[in-house]
């Protein structure tokens, strides 16, 4: 065990102490609070001083009303249309919509000519206000008052709570836990894809470079294996960890800045777009109470857990490959079926796990170990029995076993072999030879 | 007494046979030479006591023990394909290396600091292997091999890629390390290297050993017992066993002692002209190394 810890420390000091290291880990961290700066200053500025756009509207059933906002400004005139598409062409006007006469019954023809594109919250904007005049006209018809209609609009929202085995209650939210899950899962496919690359390319270098023999004349092939992996592993985990810290408190000095300061997480669940489309501010305080049901201590323990498992059971693979090939263009052949799975995990997540957490397909991916740490990332903030955790981290382990395991049979051979192209025969080849 | 016995060795890979029946003694404070043809078996053999690869059947002991993972300590391994860790830096990498072969982080310093004033790189302690000359990383190279202080030293054509000076100064390195009473076994095809460097020789063709043993012992066992004669001659009536193998102004003469007794052979000679140079024609290294594979890949 000494020996693989060498290899640990040499692997995590000579990754670390790279330059490209201390960049990325500083600098991926400041991008998602410099975009998130830039764009709510840009916003910022938008509101405050850029110019209003003008937008000429005709309408010859002299019926529709367009309100005013912010970005849009709209000069209803009775121009024709082609003096209005000439406005647009001289830029005296930013767009034109023209109404023909219709039937307003089945409204078709209205068309919205600009000089470029036309956001689509524009056209969104202008189809809901025609649409809402139509409607009002329809009621009104019908003699139904609008205002009778809006007033028995009523908004619900259940406030959703588990009951825990001590009889406690904890607020939940579903979006919140999906958010959760969403994030912790890519995060992890991300990861084994990122390092077991390293891995690869570890193993690679090591065989090309020739030290390898050396090495095994030292070490068992099978301590070098685990060294490398776990040591590039905890390169992994160091990283994320910095970016965790770093990713937090830049976050919370941007929001800071711009004058919205709020609990960090709540800060960083508003971002979603389903709870940016909450209505009232009663989902805020929703969110921030489901926010302190979450056991983050349970969610960061079982994150680890399932990121170093996965790492450890990919990454096997990838040191297996890095050792069968030459060159890192020859180990495309053997990517696939290391790729299949992760896949899988990755649109299971969003396919089954995200959406019933608890159904028979999400059980299978998240207790079959090569699924297992990404679709379980998606369940667990929605509350996964005991004995299923359970299930799911003893299979990761013997799975992560089995693999080094086969891994190594092919890794001991394959680092000696140089020159000869190497198929899937002789790796198996490899794994039933015994020495 | 041998610090290595070889017993019965035997080795395969699918069905092809890489080490036949190999029986061998290295006898310790010597310098063997492993000689053979490429594909011969020398790697595998090497491997094999590296505890790179197990061998099928057959034994290997270490100073009588069987060959066992803790005398990966006392085994320094130089391979012909070598390499180092690029982006490492020449103290870090020399400590890793003494360190998997289990020397303690404190007695790895002191001993990277004696090899490097030693081999004088001492400067470049800091530098990354890829900042060095390649003649500066191969003497960093001969360093992690023997950094560990084995008592057996495996060097696989410790020569190759060395330009002459560093070759020189390896080669005194090695025979300073005999002097210190470390057994070496050096597999090359540099027969000068053989002759200049080894006690003892070992030849491997076609996954037999062939032959072995003492230097002197192996080169009169193959001595056809011929004698060399260069002649002014003033006569040219020699006898038909007599070959000439040169004429010149001189006459280059080989008799085979067999026939005669060395005496008899100058006082016959004499009768031809005037003797200039007398003596035995021993087979080199090479002539046997060839003479011997060339036989075994007939027979």
């Amino acid at each position: 065990m000494g020996k693989v810890f060498l290899v640990i420390q040499r692997e995590y000091l000579a990754k670390v102490k790279k330059k490209s290291f201390l960049l990325a880990t500083l600098l991926t961290p400041l991008i998602f609070p410099t975009i998130m700066g830039v764009f709510l200053w840009m916003a910022l500025e938008d509101k405050s001083g850029s110019q209003v756009k003008i937008i000429e509207v005709v309408d010859e059933n002299d019926f529709f009303y367009v309100q005013n906002n912010d970005a849009y400004v709209f000069s209803i005139s009775k121009i024709s249309k082609e003096e209005g598409k000439e406005k647009v062409q001289l830029g005296e006007r930013y767009g034109f919509l023209y109404i023909p006469k219709m039937d307003l019954g089945n409204p078709s023809g209205i068309q919205y000519y600009g000089g470029t594109n036309p956001s689509m919250t524009l056209i969104t904007s202008l189809e809901a206000s025609i649409k809402k005049r139509i409607e009002d006209y329809k009621l009104m018809q019908q003699g139904i008052d609008p205002s009778i209609l809006a007033s028995i609009k009523t908004s619900v929202s259940i406030q959703t709570l588990t009951v825990q085995g001590m009889g406690q209650e904890a607020a939940t939210d579903a979006t919140l836990n999906y958010g959760l899950g969403f994030l912790t899962g890519i995060l992890i496919y991300i990861f084994i894809f990122v390092y077991g690359n390293q891995v690869m390319q570890g193993v690679i270098e090591e065989k090309s470079s020739r030290i390898i023999e050396i090495l095994v004349s030292s070490l068992r092939p099978f301590q070098l294996m685990l060294g490398k992996i776990i040591g590039i592993g905890a390169v992994g985990l160091t990283q994320f960890l910095i970016w965790i810290f770093l990713i937090s408190a830049l976050s919370a000095v941007v929001m800071g800045y711009f004058g919205m300061q709020m609990p960090q997480q709540t800060a960083m669940v508003l971002m979603s777009p389903d709870v940016v489309a909450m209505p009232n501010l009663g989902g805020f305080s929703q969110v921030a109470l489901a926010l302190q049901g979450v056991n983050f201590i349970q969610l960061v323990l079982t994150f680890v857990f399932y990121f170093l498992g996965g790492f450890l059971l990919y990454g096997a693979f990838f040191a297996a490959i890095g050792a069968a090939v030459d060159t890192p263009s020859d180990a495309q052949q053997f990517m696939f079926p290391v790729t299949i799975p992760l896949l899988i995990a990755y649109m299971g997540l969003f396919i089954f796990v995200l959406d019933d957490p608890d159904s028979i397909v999400s059980f299978w991916l998240s207790v079959i170990p090569l699924t297992s740490p990404i679709a379980m990332m998606g369940r667990i903030s929605f509350g996964v029995p005991i004995h299923e955790l359970l299930l799911s981290m003893g299979s990761l382990i013997v799975g992560f076993l089995s693999t080094t395991w086969l891994a190594g049979k092919i890794y001991r051979i394959g680092i000696l072999m140089h020159g000869s192209k190497v198929g899937y025969k002789t790796l198996w080849k490899w794994i039933r030879s015994s020495s | 007494m041998s610090i290595l016995s070889i017993h019965q060795l035997y080795k395969y890979f699918g069905e092809h046979i890489a080490l036949e029946d190999i029986n061998l003694e290295v006898p310790r404070g010597m310098i063997l030479g492993i000689l053979g043809p490429n594909g011969a078996g020398k790697t595998t053999l090497i491997r094999i006591i590296n505890q790179i690869l197990k061998q099928d059947r057959g034994e290997v002991k270490f100073q009588n023990e069987r060959l066992h993972r803790s005398h990966i300590f006392n085994i320094g391994y130089l391979p012909e394909e070598r390499g180092l860790y690029k982006k490492m830096t020449v103290q870090d990498q020399l400590i890793y290396f003494a360190r998997i072969k289990g020397v303690p982080y404190k007695d790895a310093q002191l001993k990277v600091d004696f090899w490097l004033e030693k081999l004088s790189v001492g400067a470049w302690r800091d530098k990354k292997i890829e900042e060095l000359s390649k003649g500066m990383a191969q003497k960093i190279q001969f360093i992690a091999t023997v950094i560990h202080e084995p008592k057996l030293l495996i060097l696989d054509e410790p020569f190759s890629g060395f330009d002459p000076v560093n070759a020189a100064l390896i080669r005194d390195e090695i025979l300073e390390l005999k002097e210190r009473g470390v057994t070496i076994m050096l597999s090359t095809h540099r027969m000068d290297s053989v002759e200049q460097l080894c006690d003892h020789v070992a030849l491997i063709n076609k996954s037999k050993l062939l032959l072995h043993g003492a230097i002197e012992e192996v080169k009169e066992r193959f001595d056809d017992k011929i004698f060399e004669v260069k002649l002014q001659a003033s006569s040219f009536d020699f006898p038909i066993s007599w070959q000439v193998v040169e004429k010149s102004d001189l006459l280059t003469l080989r008799i085979s002692q067999s026939d005669y007794h060395s005496n008899d052979i100058l006082s016959q000679v004499m009768r031809f002209g005037e003797v200039r140079s007398f003596g035995f024609l021993r087979p080199s290294m090479e002539e046997i190394f060839i003479k011997q594979v060339k036989a075994s890949d007939h027979g």
